[in-house]
């Protein structure tokens, strides 16, 4: 009794997920330590004169020395960094070059809540069409639905999304109909909530993007799940179909779906910026792209770091979640650690 | 030595027969067929296009993004140039660039993902861990970054779509050879002393050739994808040559005018990106017995 007792403990121990979280928050700060010296080291400290490279050969000496001192350049690499990273710490992101040399922030914030809403509403939607079909698939394998899908979402996945974008353009905002607005007109820090037309397009382009891989994914995970032997068990004692999928089959399937939905998140943190910059929707994408442009170099950094930030969450969080719903893999995680 | 040589040649002999049968039979598939075809048909109107343009890509010849007519078939462009014209002649550099980048990317991605697996150790923890870190970022955004850092030149942009391919490439190709690596061959190649990069590239590598060319499928239609989506954000070839992300770039405004200055480039881009998806899904399926979908469960995990 003792000894049976002592192991459930000792399991229940192993199978903690609070070391493992620990461990995979500090791994994740450890990577966002080593990508802001990346970024920094890239953007900033290069062999070159930034200042010249920003301002361009025919900038006044005087000029150069105020952009040298805006960036630090004037001082050693390593205390150049230093002052970027406490500045970042502290909130405190720097000023843009370009723009009339406003706050860094200022700029960033209303693009940051434009694509959170952007992504958010994306993964939502591809969500809700993709689930649903992809359940329905799995329960009828091989069946003419389930085929014709096969062909449509390997096709549709392999379209880059700006394509996708341009044909979404054509057939509902100026060619075939003119339902929709072609390009955004929301004004630089206007939120894009105040005008919810100008969301359906770019919504609907990323949702279609990401679409394929839930589908297929969740697809995949179910028909792994309906054809284990506890789901042979369940269908033998008589259950009723509908009962053996979502009861028994749909909760294994559930780590791959999550582990799916991180993915598609981390895709679309890249995926924004052709899409906000084709339908000129004012989202960091299109900041990231205007920027490297202007060779605003505060700006590229904070965007960057940002969206490096992004992922690294993403992933903890979806490799949290996925140790919630699968309590074996718990064990495997931290052997692997 | 000899002996030895041939030894590995031997037996190294029936798996690259064994690559080239699933080429064949991908080829007898009907995912096969139509991949294959899209891309001939693409390829072929980027190789033979240039020579049998109807007008000169890059002269007025009518007024700007007037609709398509039995002059212009496909309609004028943003300063009156024929689309057909552009479209035909706007192909190859792009289909270059995209073919470089993967052929450098998925190239150096193979030798460090075999060098992980094979090494262990302290090569593999540095080598996987900075894999980790590269892929924080979004293939686009670090392309971007490499960007604001070097400029935009073409070879410069091929490098960096190399570049950005390294980290999954790597981990995908190790995952691979890493079953292959435990394997009684190499230990046996090892007990005779046969040097490491004989190791690596006559026993690992044509143990790995499967998914290697999966993912070189599968990275051409990405460098595809990014090098389009690249030159449509303005960082490609400088004006006046016509290309198929700078045409959608330059002729986005006329959409509602003559929709075929942006259509005709996006079609192009989608039938190439199509047709190398498809032919690499009927190649996974023949020569690895699953689809991507299953595959990309596996390699998430």
């Amino acid at each position: 009794m003792t000894t049976e007792a002592a192991r459930r403990l000792n399991w229940r121990q192993r199978h903690d997920l609070a070391p493992l979280f620990l461990y995979r928050l500090g791994y994740g700060v450890v990577t966002l330590f080593v990508i802001s010296v990346i970024v920094f080291w890239a953007t900033q400290a290069l062999p070159g004169n930034a200042a010249t490279a920003i301002l361009g050969t025919h900038a006044t000496p005087a000029l150069i020395k105020q952009t040298e001192q805006q960036l630090h350049l004037n001082q050693s690499v390593l205390s150049q960094y230093w002052a970027w990273l406490s500045g970042l710490l502290q909130g405190n992101f720097g000023h843009s070059l370009a723009s009339g040399g406003q706050s860094v922030w200022s700029l960033v914030k209303p693009r940051l809540i434009n694509s959170a809403i952007l992504v958010v509403l994306a993964a939502f939607v591809g969500s809700i069409v993709g689930i649903p079909l992809a359940i329905y698939s799995a329960l009828h394998k091989d069946k003419l639905v389930d085929r014709v899908l096969a062909v449509v979402t390997l096709s549709v996945s392999a379209v880059p999304d700006f394509v996708i974008a341009v044909f979404l353009v054509t057939i509902f905002a100026t060619v075939v109909w003119r339902i929709l607005p072609a390009v955004s007109v929301v004004p630089l820090g206007e939120y894009a909530w105040n005008t919810p037309r100008l969301l359906i397009l770019p919504v609907a382009t990323l949702a279609i993007v990401i679409l394929p891989y839930i589908y297929r994914m969740t697809r995949g995970a179910l028909i792994d799940a309906l054809e284990s032997d506890y789901v042979e068990l369940a269908r033998l004692k008589g259950l009723k179909p509908v009962r053996v999928a979502v009861a028994h089959a749909l909760p294994n399937a559930l780590a791959p779906v999550i582990q799916v939905s991180g993915l598609n998140f981390i895709y679309l943190a890249g995926g924004i910026v052709l899409v906000e910059y084709i339908f000129n929707f004012p989202g960091i994408g299109q900041g990231l792209v205007n920027a490297v442009s202007d060779r605003d170099v505060p700006t590229i950094q904070f965007i960057v770091v940002a969206l490096a930030a992004f992922y690294i969450v993403i992933n903890i969080l979806a490799d949290m979640a996925v140790l919630v719903v699968t309590p074996r893999r718990r064990y495997t995680r931290l052997a692997a650690a | 030595m000899t002996t030895i040589t041939s030894d590995a040649a031997v037996s190294a002999a029936p798996r690259n027969r064994r690559a080239a049968g699933n080429l064949r039979r991908t080829l007898r598939t009907g995912r096969g067929r139509v991949g294959l075809t899209l891309v001939v048909i693409v390829v072929a109107a980027a190789a033979i296009g240039p020579f049998v343009t109807p007008s000169p890509p890059d002269t007025t010849e009518g007024i700007f993004f007037s609709p398509a007519s039995s002059r212009f078939w496909l309609g004028t462009d943003v300063l009156g140039r024929s689309v057909l014209a552009r479209v035909l002649d706007g192909g190859w550099v792009l289909l270059i660039m995209a073919t470089a980048a993967t052929v450098i990317g998925v190239g150096l991605g193979a030798i460090i993902g075999m060098s992980a697996a094979y090494f262990r150790g302290r090569i593999d923890t540095v080598l996987m861990r900075t894999v980790d870190i590269l892929l924080a970022f979004p293939q686009i955004v670090l392309v971007l970054l490499l960007i604001s850092v070097v400029g935009s030149k073409l070879w410069l942009i091929v490098l960096a779509v190399a570049f950005s391919h390294l980290p999954a490439v790597a981990r995908v190709i190790r995952s691979a050879s890493i079953d292959v690596t435990e394997r009684d061959f190499i230990a046996s190649d090892e007990a005779i002393a046969l040097r490491r990069t004989r190791i690596l590239f006559g026993e690992v590598l044509p143990n790995v050739v499967s998914p290697l060319m999966v993912e070189s499928g599968l990275r051409l239609a990405w460098s595809t994808a990014i090098i389009a989506g690249l030159s449509l954000l303005g960082f490609g070839q400088a004006p006046p040559a016509p290309g198929w992300g700078e045409m959608i770039y330059e002729n986005i405004s006329g959409i509602s005018t003559n929709p075929w200055g942006v259509l005709a480039p996006a079609l192009m881009i989608a039938a190439l990106t199509i047709g190398v998806n498809t032919l690499t899904d009927a190649f996974a399926r023949v020569s690895m017995g699953s689809d991507r979908g299953a595959l990309q469960i596996e390699r998430f995990q």
